[in-house]
Formats: structure tokens, sequence, C-alpha cells
């Protein structure tokens, strides 16, 4: 049972009343996600209904606008499924910076000749982990196995569950479609992105991440960034500064991982 | 009932058209070439590939779109992307 | 004759509300704290608490989500209830479009309070009249009983017509004033209010892959649902008559319907009002007909749906002279709305009480001294 906010994905289920996914589907206000999803978890708990409320929201419903609910959703444990799919804007308005939108991004509000964005990314997926969430996981849509795992072990979870979901969007970020696979795998590759699953108090990172966690088999960021048109303005030493910064956020993750580790 | 309060919607399959005819590049498969892999299958991101192992695949042109992931995915290239005719 | 006797008892307003939404037996309740609504949640979270109701009541953090909580649960099927007032009814008004868009059955009682700034917690009815066009029935009580009666009937009107249903009540002055009231037993109430139909406005349940609320691919379903509401509320409007009726005869209390009459068959002038300060408009008006002014009253009792038709009725008398507890830029909000119906040249606006300024019966008196001098437009008190 799916609920879906103000997105893009609010568009490409296509037109009422002959379109539809196949599953039962809320479209829903914006900011709306969390909470409309914590109300029919409650009915179907009381009603005697077997079936999850599941959340399918953009980093603008999740991160921004809707965040207060979210981190009520999962403060209160509500028995919610929670997928961010994160394309890093506001793509559905015509691709505008959100708090996921990376440094340095080109976005429509923040310009390459004002030098992009200029605030770092928000980092959502730790974020819920704060909150003492029974699951929190990232995932990459390069890879579709490690996704279907989590989402299966997810909904095996009563309480609070979140996935957040790195989905490339080739209008957004200026690439080839045809390349959507590729951008989304040498996130992995350079490091920029890492999988990691939090799951019943255990914090592991996930293949192929894992051996990224040594520096030296990262991929050199340039690999990851020259595929796209948002960072076709970066200087060298600006992709020297967010390698610096993709390396503290491996030090979070490893020093994670080595305190809730097995 | 027999008017529905709300305009409800049902999934139908096609109900959006043929997006097919979006298309401005056609992915042509060599099946010669095709390990029956089933990588492009799995990162359609239209589901418009079919995939059973050992029949290898086949692709449902009335809906790709064109994108040409299964192109770039493909590990031994047996799929090519080839200007749409008008 | 029906052996079950009803309690008499002696309740504020917000808790008589409380008791009202116990024994409808809701599934979920979502609210957030806000003054002068609090009390009732806080009296259905004992509730829930203390095994007296089997029902979820969520904490939420805000009123937006609120609303949005019991929407979700609304639309799975269950029974749901949120209350709130002003600042927080404001802070949900994209989900209250909603959800009258999507004729979710939910009940939420809003407890009256001006709007800020400055901060003022006091009595004033702009913020319930200013969500009349979002699609929600409203309704306004005007004594402690009547909150009750008006709780309980608000869930077989949303459950009957598929429009969410407002109902409230003035701050402090009935929310925290106690006043006795009957109680009825707990077997009527369930004879008066069945269990809800989980199949309507829509069955949301796995294995039907059914889905509401994305984007038409013709604007005209997207304007004949509009319609629909429209259609929907006029239709509403026979059944708050009969669904006031059947609590009568069942409950043994029933009020008019739309609206409530008093000593209007023979009156020149006529009062309009709505809310809790219509007992000191009626005592106003007692003593005005003791002088040998032949006036009579109006209580509203639903602003949306309008009663167009009751209202007519005052086609009759010379002058109507309209007490609004709420000032907009255009005047009272109610004086323009019965206006519109009668004219206006018939009309006079009262705007008084607003901002919880004391408003008693003789300043009703004085009041309608005034407007008859002034004969038309708006008298600001
Ligand atoms: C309250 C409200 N404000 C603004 C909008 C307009 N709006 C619709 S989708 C959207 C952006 C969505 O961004 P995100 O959640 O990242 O999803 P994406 O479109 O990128 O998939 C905005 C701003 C809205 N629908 N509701
Ligand atoms: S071109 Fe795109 S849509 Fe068409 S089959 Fe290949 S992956 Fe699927
Ligand atoms: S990816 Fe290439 S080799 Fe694998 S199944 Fe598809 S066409 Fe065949
Ligand atoms: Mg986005």
């Amino acid at each position: 049972m799916l609920s879906i906010p103000a997105s893009c994905a609010s568009v490409v289920q296509g037109l009422g009343p002959k379109s539809g996914i196949g599953m039962p589907l809320l479209n829903v206000p914006f900011a709306s996600a969390a909470s409309v999803a914590t109300g029919i978890a409650e009915a179907f708990k009381q009603l005697g209904v077997k079936g999850r409320a599941v959340v399918w929201a953009g980093d603008g419903g999740t991160a921004d606008i809707g965040f207060a609910a979210v981190s009520a959703a999962a403060e209160r444990n509500s028995d919610v499924l929670y997928v961010m799919y994160d394309n890093e804007a506001y793509m559905n308005t015509g691709i505008q910076r959100s708090s996921e939108t990376p440094k340095y991004a080109w976005t429509t509000t923040t310009p390459a000749y004002a030098g992009g964005k200029k605030e770092q990314k928000k980092d959502v997926a730790l974020i819920m982990l704060a909150h003492g969430a029974p699951y929190v996981a990232t995932a990459n849509i390069a890879y579709p196995q490690d996704l279907y795992r989590k989402l299966k072990r997810a909904a095996e979870i009563e309480g609070f569950k979140f996935i957040h979901l790195f989905a490339p969007c080739p209008p957004g970020w200026s690439f080839d479609p045809s390349l959507t696979v590729e951008v989304a795998r040498k996130a992995v590759e350079t490091g920029y992105w890492i999988l990691w699953e939090y799951d019943d108090g255990v914090f592991k990172l996930n293949p192929p991440s894992t051996i990224y966690a040594d520096k030296s088999k990262r991929r050199p960021l340039k690999e990851y960034l020259k595929l796209q048109g948002r960072f076709a303005h970066l200087t060298d030493e600006q992709i020297a500064e967010l390698e610096k910064e993709i390396d503290k956020r491996w030090d979070t993750v490893l020093k994670l991982a080595k305190a809730f580790g097995k | 009932m027999g008017l529905e309060l709300i305009p409800i919607s049902r999934p139908a399959p096609g109900s959006g058209g043929l997006t097919g005819t979006w298309r401005t590049l056609k992915p042509l498969v060599d099946l010669a070439k095709c390990i029956d892999c089933g990588i492009c299958w799995l990162y359609c991101p239209e589901a418009v590939i079919d995939w059973e192992k050992g029949k290898k695949i086949s692709i449902d042109y009335a809906y790709c779109k064109g994108c040409g992931i299964c192109a770039h995915e493909c590990p031994v290239k047996a799929i090519e992307m080839a200007p749409e005719e008008t | 004759m029906r052996q079950l006797a009803s309690l008499k008892t002696a309740l504020t307003g917000n808790y008589a509300v409380a008791y009202a939404v116990k024994m409808a037996k809701p599934h979920v309740i979502a609210a957030y704290p806000i003054t002068p609504q609090t009390t009732i949640v806080e009296k259905l979270s004992e509730f829930v608490a203390k095994g007296e109701l089997r029902a979820s009541f969520v904490n939420v953090e805000s009123e937006f989500s609120a609303l949005a909580t019991v929407y979700g649960a609304s639309m799975a099927g269950a029974r749901a209830f949120t209350a709130t007032s002003s600042h927080g009814l404001f802070y949900m008004y994209e989900m209250l479009w909603w959800a009258a868009g999507s004729r979710a059955p939910i009940v939420m009682a809003v407890v009256t309070r001006t709007v800020g700034p400055p901060w003022n917690i006091h009595d004033e009815h702009n913020d319930i009249l200013a969500i009349r066009d979002s699609g929600w029935a409203v309704a306004m009580a005007s004594s402690v009983q009547e909150a009750f009666d008006l709780t309980v009937q608000a869930f077989r009107l949303a459950e009957k017509a598929y429009i969410p249903v407002a109902v409230g009540l003035d701050g402090f002055v009935l929310s925290h004033t106690v006043e006795t009231l009957e109680l009825p037993p707990q077997e009527l109430v369930d004879e008066f209010l069945p269990p809800r139909s989980p199949n309507a406005p829509m069955p949301l349940r796995p294995g039907l892959p059914l889905t509401f609320g994305n984007i038409p691919s013709d604007d005209r379903i997207h304007a004949e649902h509009l319609k629909r509401i429209y259609w929907a509320h006029q239709e509403a409007k026979k059944a708050i008559k009969e669904i006031d009726a059947e609590y009568g005869k069942l409950l043994g209390r029933s009020y008019g319907g739309l609206v409530e009459r008093r000593w209007l068959e023979d009156a020149k002038y006529a009062v309009v009002c709505m809310g809790a300060w219509c007992g000191d408009a009626e005592a106003a008006v007692e003593s005005l007909r003791r002088e040998g002014v032949p006036v009579g009253l109006m209580r509203l009792r639903f602003i949306r749906p309008f009663p167009d038709e009751e209202v007519a009725e005052l086609e009759a008398a010379e002058k109507v002279v309209v007490f609004d507890r709420d000032i907009t830029p255009a005047g009272g909000v109610l004086g323009r709305e019965v206006a519109s119906v009668l004219g206006r040249d018939k009309v006079v606006d009262v705007v008084a009480g607003i901002a919880g300024v004391d408003f008693k019966a003789s300043d009703f008196k004085a009041a309608f001294r005034k407007a008859l001098e002034a004969e038309k437009g708006v008298v600001l008190i």
C-alpha cells in the first residue's frame, strides 16, 4: 500500500483513469506522505488488515518540505517503510536545488556562473539512524539485487524503515539516458555513494562498497563528475575539495561500522 | 454502487499510448552475440525486455522508449542503437 | 419503551466532545496541542491509555500531520478523528482540501479562537469560517449538550455523504465551561452509528491495485469530480435533517436540521447568528419581544452546506440583523452569506465580539437597535 507525494513519481505512474501501478496507491500532498502512511498503518492495525504502508518519495518531499513528518514518524517508530529516491533536486518542477543537491552542482536555482550550490548535501540516512530507526539503508539503482534484498528485509521488520535510494536523473544532471546505470555505478566506484545498512543494531557496509573502504581502490571522483553536465564548471581545486569531503564521509561510516559492527 | 465516489485509476496495459513512438533510437539485438545473461532485462527502466534463461531476450518495441541503457549495459555489446526510420 | 437510561452529568464542552468521540468508537485519533482545543485530545488519549477506548492515538509533530494521519487512516477504512483551533486549523490548510477532495469521512472538532497577531487565545469565528469553501461540512454547536450531539451526528453525516465534517464549538465559552448534559447509553449510540464501510470512498487494501489522486488524462474528469462534491453538499442538506430527526427519535434531542428557529412565525425582524453566543442573543430577543418588538431568531447550525432554503424563509421579515463574531476586509462572513440569499437591502450585518471581546444579552439588544437605525450595510461594534 503505497503513498506518493508530489514528485516525478506522481507523473510517471501515468494518467488516470486507466494508468496505475500494480499496487494500491494514494497520491498525497507534498509534505504529508510519512504521516498519511502512519495513518494507513494504524488503520490496518485496528481493522486487522494485513498490509504494509510504504512511502515512495523524492528527496525534496523527504529531506525538505516533508522532513518534520518523516522525523516524527521515525521518532514514533511508526510501522512504515519509507523509500526516498534521491535525484538530488526538485525535478518535477524543473531542476531546482534541494538539501540533497551536492555541493557545486548546477541547478536552475544554483547557476553555474555563480559557482553552483554552495552548501553540502544533507545526509538523511545518517539522520534517520540517529533517530534510532530499526532499519536504515542506502541503495543505488545500479545494484538492483542489493535494493531488492533491502526492500525484502525492511518489509519483515516492524517499525520505521528508511531506504535512501540513489537515482540519477538524465535531464536534471545533464547526461545521456543510456548512461543512467553507468553514472549510478560510478557514484559507488568513486566512493561518492556508500552502500551500507543498519539492521537490528548492526551497522555494516554492503558490497561492492566494502572494497572502497580502501581509498586506493576508489576510482578518481572526476570519472563520476565528468559524465554529468551539472559539474562541468568545476575546477580541479573544487574537485579535490569534494574528494576530501568524500574521505570525511567514509571516515564517519567506517567509524560507525566499527562501533556497531558485529 | 453505480457511480464511484471519487475518480479511481486501474492499471491497463499501454494506457499511456504507444510510448514506443517517442523513440529516436532503436535497440537492435544480435541474438548470435547475446550470451543470455539478462543484464539488459534487469536494467530496462520500462520493463519492456522479456527474458527467460535459455530463450534469450525479446524487446517490445511498442513501448520501448529507446533510452539505450540496455545497449550500454550489455557486457558483450550485443545490442546496438540504430536511428529510428521515419 | 426503552429501558436504557441516559446519564445526567456536567462536563466542559471539550470533554463532551471527547465523550462523544469515545462513544463513536473511532479507530484512529491524531492531534496536536493548541489552546483551547487541547483538553479534547488529552481526554481522548487518557481513554485510550486506560483501555476505555480501543483506538490508535498518534502523537504527531504538527496539525498538518494530524490531518494527514487521520486522512490516511480514513482512506484505509478507519473511523478517524482530529481536533484543532485557529493557527492549527490554518496549518492544516492544504490537507483540508485534499481530504475533502478525497471524500474522506473524517470528523474534526474546531474549538474556535482568534487568529493572530497578536497572540490571543479567546473566542472568535474567523478560524472556522475560513475553511467554508474547502469542501468540508461546517457546523457550530451552541451548548455543551449540542457539542456532544453534533459530534455523534457528524460521524453519521460524514459516513453517509462522504464529506468530512468540522464541528465547531466556541473557545472557552463552551470548551472550558461546565454545563449539564445527558450522555446517552452506549447501546443507543451504537444503534445510531453503525460501523462505517471500509470500501468507500474507495477500497484501499493490499491486493487491489487501485490508484487515487494521479493526474487525470482529461481535465473534465477532475471537473466532474468537483461538481459531484457540490452536489454531495446539496444532498447533504436533506441528510442533515434526517440524521437530526433520527437522533431525536432514538436519543431524545433534535435541533431542527441546518438551523434552529425561535419566534419566527410572526417576526417582522429576524436575528441570525451562530455558536454559543446565540444563547445571549436568544435572551435579548426574548426581552425585546416582551417589550413588544416582533423579533425572531434563526440560529445557523451549519454554514456548509449553507441553509439557503431556511434563510430564504426570512424573506417575509422586514429586516434581518446578522451577528458576526468574525471580521474580514469585506465585513462579516455570515452577513454576506445571508445577503447572498436575501439581498443587501434587507440585511444589516453586525460585527461584534471579535478578538474574544465579551458580548452580553444587553449588548445584543443595543446592537439590534443600532442595526435597525443603520437599515443596511455593516455595523462594527
Ligand atoms: C506544497 C507544495 N509546494 C510545492 C509544490 C510543487 N512541487 C511539486 S513536486 C516538487 C518537487 C519535488 O521534488 P522531489 O521531492 O525531489 O521529487 P522529484 O520531482 O525530484 O522526483 C515541487 C516543488 C507542491 N506540489 N506542493
Ligand atoms: S532502449 Fe531502454 S526502454 Fe528500450 S529496451 Fe533498451 S533499456 Fe528498455
Ligand atoms: S545484456 Fe546483452 S548478453 Fe545479456 S541478455 Fe541482454 S542482450 Fe543478451
Ligand atoms: Mg528530487
